[in-house]
């Protein structure tokens, strides 16, 4: 056979059915679902008089719209509840297992789906969620749809799919100090654009992203759908082998051994033709922000706001006036300059317990500063146990951030977890389109890290200074 | 799902690149377990000010636009979240058919699920048709999917189609009967599996 990449061997063997036409019927091997985009497609089948073809293969959890307080005092909003009733009720009729927000397991989607060892290397993996792409970490083909198409896997288990082309980012040399996962990935979209990666699976290779753990592989695969990609992924190593072993629905025993068997032949052939190769150096990456509106519009932290005339395009400078306008930023302002208001450690990017311990590491021994608003909301609740155990959660209180539980919250901002109108934030999240994060909300996308130490100073600042 | 063929109807021009999802229909509007209702606030931030009055400024609060069946649009629209009531919410306010440089795959997907068209172009051909979409002389055009073709005023513009995604509109198609009538090889790849990939499947845990 012909030299594959990874993509192309992950589809192959996934293909119910070729049309010949570039389309295949896909089979998908685990489906996750939650409350926003799913309550249609179950009453899809209701209406059509179908069932879900698999409900082994399927898991539910309650995270975009749950709160991050007290659960037991209840939503105080009807929609959300009925949202999450819906979620339930769907699943105790199709016989779906479900994590409700009391559950430990609980926690956002992609966080769980890694965590109990539902999403493993090699499979496909869908959701009504555009961070699908999160799983591809773990060397699977795994991206995001919407709730028709959550309708056709839940009734078929399969989908029909036009097979993208194929890039590779490769991130050469070491990342340098205070440099991770979210600099990379920022890095990415800045230099690819927010649609570069259109009708693309990007696969991540290199030396850096070799170094990367795990959890920020996630974190890169992640931001893929900031760049417009299908799906990211990584190919699988000892790392994510050692990562999945063990895992509550992990293989175990014979079907271990051969599953890590067909692992280790998850990569790129070396003769493996890609439509396209963008190739960065790590040691130019610098800890980075955006200062738009669009997660490509990044910069250094040591940068200022660009001019909009430096921009190539007429649409690319009317749309930066329009975001300067929207952030309440002028051209030109050192980006080191810019005080926040909020700032908000959490979501399917950055709400892993690496990146808490990151996080706790800086802010041992120091205080949230005065004006400043922070709070840190784990990716799960197994995340929230563990940061407890460790320590970390009482280092955080103790340095003045709220300490949450587990969900999208303000990620998304539809629970109590949002901006006000004009509020500036540190965000780890990853979407900073205007009113992502509230009406009127300002965000800036930034590592754990950087974060933090934006926290700690009420203004965004270079990590690598506070040491 | 409604069949999508030819459509004439008033364009109206939308040029700001990277139209997100978020900014099509806001998150605090999409907390329904229905398909409906979604149209009063699409484009909700831009069209109307924090008190809930439209703003005069925005296309779709003007004559003839408020009544637009076609947009025409910039690069990378729908980008962002995969939430399926962006494209319900357009519908619901009378939108068939979106022209622009580029989508996102999976709007783009969303899209022809609902029997709406997204027509991608060049970006000169964009610009051609927001001209003319911005004048209200000339906002009218026709976009003909058997043909591959807008017109507009003088312009004859072809126009490439996935020959899946223009049957699946032109027939209105339910693609999950399509589908089914696969079930043969489904039920054979379930075989394969169970007897060749047992480690695929979920452990009990
Ligand atoms: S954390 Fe944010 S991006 Fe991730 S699934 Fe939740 S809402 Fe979506």
């Amino acid at each position: 056979m012909s030299s594959r990449t990874l993509y192309d061997k992950l589809w192959d063997e996934h293909v119910v059915r070729a049309d010949g036409d570039g389309t295949a019927l896909l089979w998908i091997d685990r489906h996750l679902v939650y409350e926003m985009t799913s309550p249609q497609a179950f009453e899809g089948l209701r209406e059509k008089g179908r069932g879900v073809r698999r409900p082994d293969l399927t898991l539910a959890v309650v995270d975009h719209i749950v709160s991050t307080g007290d659960r037991a005092e209840g939503l105080g909003d009807d929609l959300a509840a009925m949202m999450i009733e819906a979620m339930q009720a769907n699943a105790a009729e199709f016989g779906i297992a479900f994590y409700d927000a009391f559950d430990r397991r609980q926690g956002i989607v992609h966080v769980i789906g890694p965590e109990q060892g539902f999403v493993l290397p090699g499979l496909t993996v869908v959701c009504g969620d555009s961070h699908t792409s999160t799983h591809g970490a773990l060397g699977a083909l795994a991206f995001g749809i919407g709730t028709s198409e959550v309708e056709h896997v839940l009734a078929t288990q399969t989908l029909p799919q036009r097979k993208m082309r194929n890039m590779r980012v490769t991130v050469a040399g070491r990342l340098p100090l205070g440099v991770g996962a979210k600099d990379v990935a920022l890095n990415v979209i800045a230099t690819i654009g927010a649609a570069g990666g259109t009708g693309h699976v990007i696969e991540y290779a290199g030396e850096a992203v070799e170094a990367l753990s795990v959890e920020g592989r996630m974190t890169l695969c992640n931001m893929s759908i900031e760049a417009g990609a299908k799906a990211g992924m990584v190919a699988p190593d000892d790392k994510v082998i050692d990562y999945v072993r063990d895992r509550r629905m992990a293989p175990k025993g014979a079907d271990w051994a051969a599953a890590e068997e067909a692992w280790r032949a998850l990569r790129s052939d070396a003769g493996a033709r890609f439509d396209r190769d963008v190739k960065l150096e790590a040691g130019e990456i610098a800890p980075t922000v955006t200062w738009g509106t669009s997660p490509e519009d990044a910069v250094p932290v040591t940068g200022a706001v660009p001019e909009p005339d430096s921009h190539p395009t007429e649409a690319k400078r009317a749309a930066a006036r329009r975001s300067l306008d929207y952030m309440g930023l002028a051209p030109g302002t050192p980006m080191r300059e810019i005080p926040v208001e909020r700032v908000f450690i959490g979501s399917c990017t950055n709400a892993r317990l690496e990146d808490l311990r990151a996080v706790a590491r800086l802010v041992k021994g120091r205080r949230v500063a005065d004006r400043v608003r922070a709070m840190v909301v784990p990716g799960s609740g197994l995340v929230r146990a563990a940061a407890e155990a460790e320590g970390i959660a009482e280092t955080l209180v103790e340095a003045g951030f709220e300490w949450r539980r587990p969900g999208c919250s303000m990620c998304i901002g539809l629970n109590e977890d949002v901006l006000a109108p004009g509020e500036r934030c540190a965000s780890t999240s990853n979407r900073n389109f205007e009113g992502r994060q509230g009406r009127g909300g300002r965000t800036h996308l930034m590592s754990p890290a950087m974060a933090a130490a934006a926290a700690l100073t009420g203004r965004i600042t270079d990590v690598r200074e506070l040491g | 799902m409604e069949k999508f063929t030819a459509l004439t109807g008033i364009a109206a021009p939308l040029p700001q690149p990277n139209i997100d999802t978020d900014t099509i229909i806001p998150q605090r509007w999409c907390k329904s377990i229905r398909r409906t209702g979604f149209g009063p606030h699409l484009f909700h931030d831009l069209r109307y000010g924090e008190d809930g009055s439209e703003r005069p400024d925005f296309v779709l609060n003007r004559d003839p636009w408020r009544g637009a069946a076609i947009l025409v649009a910039g690069a990378n629209f729908g980008c962002g979240s995969s939430r399926e009531a962006a494209v319900w919410a357009l519908r619901e306010f009378g939108i068939r058919c979106i022209a622009a440089p580029s989508f996102s795959d999976i709007f783009a997907a969303n899209c022809v699920a609902n029997g709406m068209l997204p027509v991608a172009l060049d970006a000169p051909a964009v610009e051609r048709l927001t001209a003319l979409a911005g004048d209200p002389a000339t906002a009218e055009m026709t976009v003909d999917l058997p043909a591959q073709e807008i017109r507009a005023a003088a312009e004859r513009i072809a126009f490439g189609m996935d020959p899946r995604a223009k049957h699946r509109l032109i027939n209105g198609l339910d693609e999950i009967a399509a589908t089914l009538t696969h079930d043969a090889e489904i039920a054979a790849y379930e075989r394969w599996l169970d007897a060749e990939r047992r480690w695929r499947r979920p452990a009990p845990g």
